[in-house]
C-alpha cells in the first residue's frame, strides 16, 4: 500500500483553486472530473445577461453560485521610496448550493495573504468551513473575514484590512475615491469564446495608508511596523462555470497609470488559441470593454521560480480605441515584475506580485499568472 | 609481488576456514545485535513522529471544559480572536467485536494530514473513483482507518464508506467532524480543542471567550520521555552486545595474526616493504569487515523484524505509544551498522597492525617479552576501572535517569577493567598456598595466561552481570506486579454502561442481586501541574481491605469523602509529594494527601477522592463505570442476565480474571525483548572465550612442552587445560554475582523510578544464580574442549619440536 504524502490541505483546497479565476490551477481538477468545473453547473445558478446588481447585498456571498472571491491587491511605498505589494484574497467554493448553519455546511472558504518587497515574498493561507462563523462575508456593514484576518468597514468605500500571519502582518485603511467599475457587459464578463461568463466588478480607486510588518532578520530585534501609502484594487467575481474545458492557464493584469487611467487585462490560454479581454477605465471611472483580440500580450522574458518558467516581463499593446463616445490612446507598455520570485506557495500554487509599467504609459499594478 | 603477497596472506583462511567463519560470524553477530536495536529504535521514533505529524496531539495543549462540551459558537469566537485551535469530537462506534473509538476532526483546520486516496482502499465499491472534497466533507462522508478496521467496517450499510489511511492510529477511526456529529448524534458539540500554535499577544484571555475552560499540556511530553528511556535501555543493550562482539573479533584477529607471524616474517624477508604489507593487512581487514557487516545487517534485520511486534506491544501497553509493526530499511541504522562493523574491525585489529610494525625481521619474539608489559597494563586497567566505578557512583548523587544509566555504565566498565587484577590477586594467593609443584604451576600458569584471556573474561563478566541484574529486576517486578494485580483488581466484574441513564437502570437492577456495586467517575485535570486523572469512588470495604497503599495516614479511607486524596506513586515521586503534603489542583485549589498507592503500568499522574466530593466539584461527570462484587460462581449467570436485560456492547462487562491475564501478557511481552537480547549477549560472550582460548593455544605450546617433558602426560595436561578454563569462568561468575546484584539494585531503585515512576522491592533468586554459574562453567568447558582435544592428539614429535622450532 502506498502512503500518500500529498497533504490533505491540497485535496481539500482543490475546489478553491477554481475560484482563482481560472483553470489556472484547475486543470488537474478537470482531469479528475472534479465537480465538472466549466462543463456543467448542476444545481448551481449561472450568471445571466441583464442581471441588475443590488448593493450592498451583492458585496456579500452568493452561496448558490459555485465559486466567488473578494480580491484585494495594492501597490504601496514607504517614506524611503521602497516599493511593496500586498495581496489579500478570500475565496468561497461551494460543494453544494446550500448554506445551512453548522458543520454540515458545504461552503468552503480559503484566504491567501501575501506581502512582497523587491527581495522578499511572504505567503500565508487559511481554510475554513462556512456555516459555523469562522469565515464569511456580510454586506452591511461590510465584513469579510476568516479567523482573525478581516477586511471590514461601514461600507465598501471605507475599509480596514487587518491580517496577522505567522511571520508578517499588515494593518491598512482603505478609502475609495471613485465609483465601482463593471467589466464586460454591465458586469457580465465573458471568459471564453464558447461563452463561459462570470459576474465581475471592481473598486480600483482605493487610497491606502497603514503599516506593514516584515519578519525580523535572523537574530535581530522584532521588526517595527513600516508606515506605507499607496493605491489598492479590489475585485469581486462570482460564477459557477468560469472556464472552458480546454483552457489551461491565465495571465491577469491590473494596472494604474500616472495619467489616472487604469487597465484590467487578462489572457486565458487555451488549446485552440488564447482568449483576451480587458477594461479601460478613465480617471473619472468610465469604462471601455476590450473584447477578445483587441489586446496583444507578449511574454518578453522568463524567470524560473519553484522549478517553473514564468514570463515576468511582458509587452502589452492596445491600439487607439474609439467606442461608444470614449477614446483611448494607443498603448505600448512594458510590464516588469518588481520581484520575479513572487511565487504563491499555497495548496495550489501560482504567481502573483506587484509590477512596474514603462513605455507609452508609466505606472504600477499587479500581475497574476496561473497554470504554468 | 603485491599480488603474490596477497595470495600468501589470504591462503591462511583457506587452511583455517574455521577461523574465517569465527571472525565473520563474530563481527556479524555484533553488528546484528547493534543494528537490530537501532532498527527497532528507528522504527519506533518514526512511528512517534508520524503519529505526531498526523494527529498533532503529541505536544499540543488541549483545551477542555470539564463542565460540558464546547459549543460551536464558542469555537468560532476563539478562531475569530486569533486562537489557533482545532476541534475534536470523540465517541464510539458499535461493532460486533466491541466498540471502536471514533475521532472527529475539522479536516479544514487540522494541520498537516496526509491526503487519503481511494486507491488505497480495500473496502467498499467506490475504489476506482478519485476522492473529492465533497466525499470527505459532505454526507455521507468517509471514515479513515487502518486496513484491519477498514475490513471490519466494510459492508456496513449504516456507516459511511471506509478509506484505508496509514496515518490513523491503529484501532481508531478518524473522520471529519461533520460526519462524526451525524454518527454520534451530537450536533454542534466539541469535546476538546487542540491549540496548534501560540495565541496572539493581543487576544482576549481564554476564559473570557470560553468560560470554565482549562488548558492542559498533554501527557505526550511525558510519554516521549518515558519512551526515550525505554529506547535508551535498548541502546545500552545494543552497545553492550557490540562491546562483547568486539572481544570476539579481537580474539580472532589476534589469533590470525599469531598464526601468520611466520608468513609475515617470510614476506618481509623476501623484500615486501612494511607499508605495503600493512596496507594489505588493512585491506583484508576492511574487506572482512564489509562482508561481516553486510551479513550482520541481514541478521539484524531478521532479529529486529522478529522482536518488533513485542517491542510495539510493550510500548503500547506501557506508554500508549503506537509503533508500526512492519520494519523498514532505513539509512540511519543501515549505514550506522556498517560503520560500527568497520570501526569495530579496525579497533579490534589495531593491536595486530601495531605489532606488525614492530615485528622483528629475523629474531623470534617469545610471549615472555611482553609479559611484563601485560602486567603493567593490568595494573593500569584496574586503576582506571576503580576510577570509572567511583565516577559512576558519584554520578548517582546528581539524580535523574541519565545519572542512573551513567552509574550503571561506570560500574559495569569499571568492574570489567578491574577483573584481571582481581583474578590475578586471587590466583597468586592460591598459588602461594599450593603444596605440590604441579598445582603451583597450574595456578601460576593461569595467572600468566590472564593478559591474553582478560578480554574474553571481561566479556563474560559483563554478560553474566547483565544477566543477573536484568533477571533479578524482571523477576522482582513480576512478583510485585502479580501480587499488586490481585489486590488492585478486587471487584469480580467491571461494567461500562452506554450512558448515565443506563448506568442508573443497571444499578437499580443489580442492587438486589450482587454483594456490592462500586460506581466510579473520573475527570482529566492538572494534578500538581501535570496532566492527570482524578477518580471518585464510594467508601467500601473492598478498597479498605485490598487497595495496595505504599504509605497512608491513620484512616485514609474515612478522609476521602471529605475531600482528601490518595495519589499514585508516579505522581508522588515526580512532584515530590508524600502523605501530609497537599496536592495542588487547578484554580489554586488543593487537597490533603492521605495515602500513596502503587500503580504499575500507568505513565500518568493519578489521584483518588470520594465520589460525592468529586461530583460536587464537577457536577456533569459521566458516570458509566462500576465495579461489581459478587460470588465468583454466579458470574456466568449474572453476565448472561445483564446482557439479556440491557443492550450492552460486547466489551461492556469485563471479568477481573481477563483483565489480569491481559495485564500479565503485556508485562511478559515487555520483557521478552530484554530476555532475548540477554541470551544473545551471553552467547556472544561464550564465543569470545572460545576464540581467546584458540588464540592463546599456539602461544602456549612453548610453555606446555617443558611441563610435558617433565613427565606430565598429554591427557593430564588436557584435563588441566579444561579445568583451567572452567576455573577462570567460575571465578568470573563469582565476581559477576555482586556486580549483577548491584546492577539490579540500580535498575530497580534508580532507573525504574526515573523511567517509569515506580520503585520496586528487590527479590533474590539464588537458584537462578546457580544455574547461571553452571552455564558460565559450561561455556568455559566448551571453549576449552577444542584446545584440549588438540593437545591430546598432538604427536610427541610436535611437542618436541617446540624446543627446536624457531618461533
Amino acid at each position: 500500500m502506498t502512503v500518500n504524502r500529498r497533504k490533505m490541505l491540497r485535496l481539500l483546497a482543490a475546489p478553491l483553486a477554481a475560484p482563482l479565476a481560472a483553470p489556472f490551477l484547475a486543470s488537474p481538477l478537470r482531469a479528475q472530473g472534479f465537480a465538472g468545473l466549466g462543463t456543467d453547473a448542476a444545481g448551481f445558478d449561472i450568471p445571466q445577461p441583464g442581471y441588475r446588481f443590488d448593493f450592498p447585498t451583492d458585496h456579500a456571498a452568493h452561496p448558490t453560485f459555485r465559486i466567488e472571491w473578494w480580491y484585494l491587491t495594492a501597490n504601496l511605498r514607504d517614506a524611503q521610496g521602497q516599493d511593496y505589494g500586498i495581496q489579500w484574497t478570500l475565496f468561497r467554493s461551494a460543494l453544494a448550493p446550500q448554506d445551512p448553519e453548522g458543520w454540515q455546511n458545504p461552503q468552503i472558504w480559503m484566504a491567501h495573504a501575501a506581502l512582497t518587497t523587491q527581495t522578499q515574498h511572504h505567503v500565508a493561507e487559511k481554510l475554513a468551513r462556512g456555516g459555523i462563523g469562522q469565515a464569511g462575508v456580510t454586506a452591511s456593514p461590510f465584513r469579510a473575514w476568516i479567523d482573525d484576518w478581516h477586511m471590514s468597514g461601514p461600507d465598501l468605500d471605507r475599509l480596514h484590512l487587518s491580517t496577522q500571519a505567522e511571520n508578517f502582518a499588515y494593518s491598512l485603511t482603505l478609502q475609495a475615491d471613485g465609483p465601482l467599475v463593471f467589466h464586460g457587459t454591465n458586469g457580465l464578463s465573458t471568459k471564453s469564446a464558447s461563452g463561459q461568463t462570470s459576474y465581475y466588478y471592481s473598486q480600483p480607486h482605493y487610497q491606502i495608508t497603514g503599516t506593514l510588518t516584515l519578519p525580523p532578520e535572523p537574530g535581530a530585534e522584532p521588526a517595527l511596523p513600516i508606515p506605507v501609502t499607496g493605491q489598492g484594487w479590489f475585485d469581486r467575481e462570482w460564477s459557477s462555470q468560469p472556464l472552458a474545458s480546454d483552457q489551461s492557464g491565465w495571465d491577469w493584469f491590473s494596472l494604474s497609470f500616472a495619467s489616472g487611467d487604469r487597465l484590467m487585462a487578462f489572457r486565458l490560454r487555451g488549446d485552440t488559441g488564447d482568449f483576451t479581454s480587458g477594461t479601460w477605465i478613465t480617471p473619472q471611472g468610465h469604462t471601455l470593454a476590450l473584447p477578445n483580440g483587441q489586446l496583444q500580450l507578449d511574454p518578453q522574458d522568463t524567470h524560473t521560480v519553484a522549478g517553473r518558467r514564468l514570463p515576468t516581463r511582458w509587452r502589452l499593446r492596445l491600439p487607439a480605441q474609439q467606442i461608444e463616445g470614449l477614446s483611448t490612446p494607443a498603448t505600448d507598455v512594458t510590464i516588469q515584475a518588481i520581484n520575479p520570485n513572487s511565487w504563491m506557495e499555497v495548496s495550489f500554487p501560482y504567481w502573483e506580485g506587484p509590477v512596474t509599467v514603462t513605455g507609452s504609459h508609466q505606472g504600477r499594478g499587479y500581475l497574476e499568472m496561473t497554470g504554468y | 609481488m603485491r599480488r603474490t603477497a596477497l595470495i600468501a596472506l589470504l591462503s591462511h583462511w583457506r587452511h583455517r576456514p574455521g577461523q574465517l567463519v569465527t571472525l565473520v560470524l563474530g563481527l556479524a553477530l555484533a553488528t546484528a545485535l547493534w543494528s537490530a536495536v537501532q532498527a527497532i529504535n528507528a522504527e519506533a521514533r518514526n512511528s512517534y513522529a508520524s503519529a505526531a505529524a498526523t494527529l498533532q496531539s503529541a505536544a499540543q495543549p488541549v483545551i477542555t471544559r470539564p463542565s460540558g462540551p464546547i459549543l460551536l459558537e464558542e469555537y468560532a469566537a476563539l478562531r475569530r480572536a486569533g486562537y489557533p485551535v482545532t476541534p475534536r469530537l470523540q465517541g464510539r462506534i458499535q461493532t460486533p467485536d466491541g466498540p471502536l473509538p471514533l475521532l472527529g476532526i475539522d479536516l479544514l483546520s487540522w494541520p498537516g494530514l496526509a491526503a487519503p486516496a481511494n486507491d488505497d482502499t480495500d473496502a467498499g465499491s467506490a475504489a476506482s473513483q478519485p476522492l473529492t472534497p465533497a466525499d470527505l466533507l459532505t454526507a455521507p462522508g468517509r471514515l479513515l482507518a487502518q486496513p484491519d478496521i477498514a475490513r471490519q467496517l466494510a459492508n456496513r450499510s449504516d456507516l459511511p464508506p471506509v478509506i484505508t489511511h496509514q496515518a490513523v492510529p491503529p484501532g481508531r477511526i478518524l473522520t471529519d467532524i461533520a460526519t462524526a456529529e451525524r454518527l454520534l448524534n451530537r450536533q454542534g458539540e466539541i469535546d476538546q480543542l487542540l491549540r496548534t500554535g501560540p495565541v496572539p499577544a493581543n487576544a482576549p484571555p481564554l476564559t473570557s471567550l470560553l468560560p470554565g475552560a482549562t488548558e492542559t499540556q498533554p501527557d505526550s511530553p511525558d510519554t516521549s520521555r518515558l519512551t526515550d528511556s525505554f529506547h535508551l535501555n535498548l541502546t545500552a543493550f545494543g552497545m553492550l552486545a557490540f562491546a562483547v562482539g568486539l572481544f570476539v573479533i579481537h580474539g580472532v584477529s589476534g589469533l590470525a595474526f599469531e598464526e601468520r607471524r611466520a608468513t609475515f616474517r617470510t614476506l618481509r624477508a623476501l623484500g615486501l616493504p612494511l607499508p605495503v604489507l600493512t596496507r594489505l593487512v588493512l585491506a583484508e581487514l576492511v574487506a572482512l569487515a564489509l562482508l561481516s557487516g553486510l551479513l550482520g545487517l541481514a541478521l539484524g534485520y531478521g532479529l529486529a523484524a522478529a522482536l518488533l511486534p513485542d517491542v510495539s506491544a510493550s510500548l503500547r501497553g506501557l506508554y500508549g505509544a503506537q509503533v508500526d509493526t512492519t520494519l523498514q530499511l532505513r539509512g540511519s541504522w543501515v549505514f550506522g551498522g556498517m560503520a560500527m562493523a568497520l570501526i569495530g574491525a579496525l579497533t579490534a585489529g589495531a593491536q595486530g597492525l601495531i605489532r606488525l610494525r614492530s615485528l622483528p625481521l629475523l629474531a623470534a619474539t617469545g610471549p615472555d617479552r611482553w609479559a611484563s608489559a601485560a602486567a603493567r597494563q593490568i595494573r593500569l586497567m584496574s586503576v582506571l576501572g576503580i576510577a570509572l566505578a567511583a565516577a559512576g557512583l558519584t554520578a548517582l548523587s546528581f539524580g535523574g535517569l541519565l545519572a542512573g544509566l551513567a552509574a550503571i555504565a561506570g560500574l559495569l566498565l569499571g568492574a570489567a577493567l578491574t577483573l584481571p587484577a582481581l583474578l590475578r590477586l586471587i590466583l597468586t594467593r592460591i598459588a602461594q598456598r599450593a603444596r605440590s609443584p604441579l598445582s603451583q604451576w597450574v595456578w601460576s600458569d593461569m595467572s600468566a595466561q590472564l593478559p591474553g584471556l582478560s578480554l574474553a573474561l571481561m566479556a563474560l563478566l559483563l554478560a553474566l552481570a547483565t544477566n543477573i541484574g536484568v533477571t533479578t529486576m524482571v523477576s522482582s517486578f513480576r512478583l510485585t506486579f502479580t501480587g499488586w494485580l490481585d489486590q488492585r483488581l478486587a471487584a469480580e466484574l467491571y461494567l461500562t454502561a452506554r450512558s448515565d441513564r443506563q448506568a442508573q437502570e443497571i444499578t437499580a437492577w443489580l442492587s438486589p442481586r450482587v454483594d456490592a456495586i462500586l460506581p466510579r467517575r473520573s475527570v482529566d485535570i492538572q494534578l500538581a501541574n501535570q496532566p492527570g486523572r482524578i477518580y471518585g469512588i464510594t467508601d467500601h470495604a473492598t478498597y479498605r481491605d485490598n487497595w495496595p497503599l505504599l504509605a497512608a495516614t491513620a484512616s485514609p479511607w474515612d478522609q476521602l469523602q471529605t475531600g482528601a486524596v490518595l495519589i499514585n506513586e508516579q505522581l508522588a515521586r515526580s512532584a515530590n509529594l508524600w502523605i501530609g503534603d497537599t496536592l495542588p489542583l487547578p484554580n489554586s485549589q488543593s487537597a490533603p494527601i492521605v495515602g500513596v498507592y502503587s500503580d504499575y503500568g500507568n505513565p500518568r499522574a493519578q489521584a483518588i477522592t470520594g465520589l460525592s466530593h468529586l461530583t460536587r466539584q464537577f457536577p456533569n461527570l459521566p458516570g458509566q463505570q462500576m465495579g461489581i462484587r459478587i460470588d465468583r460462581s454466579q458470574i456466568p449467570q449474572l453476565t448472561r442476565q445483564l446482557r439479556q436485560t440491557f443492550d450492552l456492547p460486547a466489551d461492556a462487562i469485563i471479568d477481573q480474571r481477563r483483565l489480569k491475564a491481559l495485564s500479565l501478557e503485556i508485562f511478559e511481552r515487555t520483557f521478552l525483548v530484554t530476555g532475548a537480547l540477554n541470551v544473545l549477549t551471553l552467547g556472544v560472550a561464550g564465543f569470545a572465550i572460545l576464540t581467546s582460548l584458540l588464540t592463546l593455544w599456539s602461544a602456549r605450546l612453548p610453555q606446555l612442552a617443558p611441563v610435558w617433558a617433565l613427565g606430565i602426560s598429554r591427557r593430564q595436561l588436557a584435563w588441566l587445560e579444561l579445568l583451567r578454563s572452567c576455573g577462570l569462568a567460575a571465578l568470573t561468575a563469582l565476581a559477576a554475582l555482586p556486580l549483577g546484584l548491584a546492577l539490579a539494585w540500580l535498575l530497580l531503585a534508580v532507573v525504574n523510578v526515573e523511567a517509569f515512576g515506580w520503585r520496586l522491592p528487590m527479590h533474590l533468586f539464588p537458584l537462578d544464580w546457580l544455574g547461571l554459574m553452571g552455564l558460565a562453567i559450561l561455556a568455559g568447558a566448551l571453549a576449552a574442549i577444542l584446545p584440549a582435544r588438540k593437545l591430546l592428539r598432538m604427536s610427541p614429535a610436535a611437542l618436541l619440536q617446540v624446543f627446536s622450532h624457531d618461533r
